[in-house]
């Protein structure tokens, strides 16, 4: 009875709402579940670290170490991809070429392929008896693998597609008569995308970014087969917490917890300043 | 020696597209004509963003036709003007002459002066989204005079304005295209701008010249339906026989200058006065027709009649109401010779 007449007293005093009303169980309910999944581990990560020496645990040499080689080789792959991965996603949206379409599924094979696999690849070609690497190792004397130089590798391998399709979106996207604009200014080509495409892209070219950095951040499979795990030099965050996690895994705790709060803080940051521009 | 002489031959598809036009100093030339004549595309070619299928472009007589676009003399005023969003208006006028190799200095005098004799001074720093249209599109215009071009190209200059702003920035850039000592071509599809800013009207259907000649010129002598509806005339094909014109339609037509051969007849609908029946002693010219359809025009009434021949006359409501006119109804039409025009077809 009660119900009933909050109801009627609802429907005529209050906003009269059309529509089909309260959205459907057969969705709500999956869609719960899926939030809990996603979110629950996370409380899982905060309920279970060791709060009291989490202090002294933050900042051991060896979680500084493996801290410094994630951001730094993360950072530096990032700009690789923005180097080689901005003027590929251009050829790719503003060319014709013979076998455009090719390339542009060869480029995306690395999103599908398992880390590990792309690991043994770069191993192939880049190892000391590789089909590249026997020749910069007979050369130049450099060999790449199990070096800081190979997890940038790896990392760049993995994570250039994220950047590379981003960008070629927004290129899609932007107004090409702008382009034309331009040109009839006198621009040759290379000054219309520096000074017209590009910072019209740019809010695409700053998501491309993040997804970049933060995919390279947590890169494991490639890194660990293609570099190693040496502490120092190839012994990034991820390796580090799957290391810990077989001998203390309360520091496996923090080092997930510290990797998890520094990816949300720069992504945070960056979001504000690049997707919301 | 005119500035630009150009035979602009395109054919895509279907279309096809065969220009030839001529442009003095100073002069400006309206491309006139329906969506999808051709207009548009024939000034993309001129500026060469899309290439000739044949024919060429010349400027002061040098031959342009292969030159690329961001090396021709020409400066382009588009549509929705395409201001750099992420440049200030003093930056965007500045475009042009740094892409021409000036100094970034020099380059904001050359583009602080161009905005100043604009009476855009104040807006040097402002960003394109805080410009009101007419603001745009003097920046636009300013944009494309930096780079000191001989051939200006407006697309559909008056497009992107609002109803209520139109006439005075018509009037405006009218008188800032006279500054102007190159050749400018503008494409429009509205009479009123063609009129208003050109020396000259090309009237483009299906990518042919239909009609080229002073505005005053197309608006009293027009060649096509299409530019007899839009300078709002009635305009009949016929033969003349001295003073007597013949149309396809079988009617006649008397005129009051004589002419023999193929003849084109056009006079106002408000030249036509409605009678209920016959009149007598009133205009020569007379015919019987049935009313097909009454709108309002103006504080006018349009009533549109057809029969030996479909013509449009313009009376006052209160004529209207007195004729009692109906659709379907049967009413006089009359015109005087003296207000027809005749010319050759």
């Amino acid at each position: 009875m009660n119900r009933s007449g909050s109801r009627s007293g609802s429907a005529t005093h209050g906003v009269m709402r059309v529509g089909s009303g309260r959205p459907p169980w057969p969705l709500i309910l999956p869609a719960l579940v899926g939030v809990a999944f996603l979110v629950l581990p996370l409380v899982g990560l905060v309920v279970r670290a060791p709060w009291p020496d989490m202090g002294r645990r933050i900042t051991e040499p060896e979680v500084l170490a493996a801290l410094w080689l994630s951001l730094s080789t993360a950072t530096v792959s990032t700009v690789l991809c923005l180097v080689f991965g901005v003027p590929l996603a251009w050829l790719l949206a503003r060319t014709e070429f013979p076998g455009r379409r090719f390339v542009r599924a060869l480029v995306t094979v690395p999103l599908v392929i398992p880390p590990v696999v792309g690991g043994v690849a770069l191993l192939l070609v880049l190892g000391r008896n590789g089909l590249v690497g026997r020749y910069l190792d007979a050369w130049f004397g450099l060999t790449i693998p199990f070096t800081s130089l190979a997890v940038v590798l790896a990392q760049v391998f993995v994570a250039m597609p994220f950047l590379v399709i981003s960008v070629e979106g927004a290129l899609r996207g932007a107004d090409r008569r702008y382009e034309e604009a331009a040109a009839t200014l006198g621009a040759g080509r290379v000054t219309v995308f520096a000074r017209v495409t590009l910072p019209m892209v740019l809010p695409g070219v700053g998501a491309g970014a993040i997804l970049c950095w933060a995919r390279a951040l947590g890169e494991f499979g490639a890194t660990i087969t293609f570099a190693g795990n040496f502490p120092g030099t190839t012994q990034t965050m991820p390796l580090a917490v799957y290391m810990a996690l077989q001998s203390d895994p309360e520091a496996a705790i923090v080092l997930s917890l510290v990797l998890l709060l520094v990816s949300l803080a720069v992504l945070a940051t960056l979001r504000e300043k690049w997707v919301n521009a | 020696m005119p500035v630009l002489s150009a035979d602009l031959c395109l054919s895509r598809g279907d279309f096809t597209l065969d220009v030839a036009l001529s442009v003095a100093p100073g002069e400006v030339l309206a491309l006139l004509g329906p969506n999808g004549a051709g207009k548009s595309s024939a000034l993309r070619a001129l500026a060469g963003l899309i290439p000739l299928t044949g024919g060429h472009v010349r400027l002061d007589g040098d031959d342009h036709t292969r030159t690329p676009v961001e090396r021709r003399p020409i400066g382009m005023v588009f549509q929705d003007y395409l201001l750099f969003q992420h440049m200030s208006a003093l930056d965007n006028v500045a475009f042009g002459p740094r892409c021409q190799g000036l100094s970034k200095a020099d380059a904001r005098a050359r583009a602080a002066a161009l905005l100043d004799h604009m009476d855009l001074a104040g807006y040097a720093r402002s960003r394109p989204r805080d410009l009101s249209g007419g603001q745009a599109q003097r920046v636009a215009l300013a944009r494309a005079l930096a780079v000191r071009p001989r051939l200006l190209l407006l697309d559909e200059p008056m497009a992107a304005l609002d109803v209520g702003t139109r006439d005075h920035v018509r009037g405006r850039l009218r008188h800032l295209l006279e500054e102007f000592d190159g050749a400018t071509v503008l494409v429009t599809h509205d009479p009123l701008d063609a009129m208003v800013l050109a020396d000259r009207i090309a009237v483009i259907e299906n990518g042919r010249v239909v009609q080229q000649g002073p505005p005053a010129e197309v608006a009293r002598r027009p060649r096509t339906p299409y530019v007899a509806r839009l300078v709002g005339l009635n305009l009949f094909h016929g033969r003349a026989e001295g003073t007597v014109v013949t149309l396809s339609g079988g009617a006649r037509v008397e005129v009051h200058e004589a002419y023999d051969g193929p003849a084109l007849v056009a006079f106002p609908p408000r030249a036509v006065a409605l009678y209920p029946e016959r009149p007598r002693g009133g205009p020569r010219n007379v015919w019987p027709l049935e009313v097909d359809g009454v709108e309002r025009f103006g504080d006018q009434v349009r009533v549109r009649l057809t029969g030996p021949l479909d013509l449009a006359a313009d009376i006052s409501p209160a004529a209207l109401a007195e004729l009692g006119l109906a659709r379907g109804g049967t009413v006089w039409a009359g015109v005087k010779a003296a207000e027809v025009e005749c010319y050759p077809g």
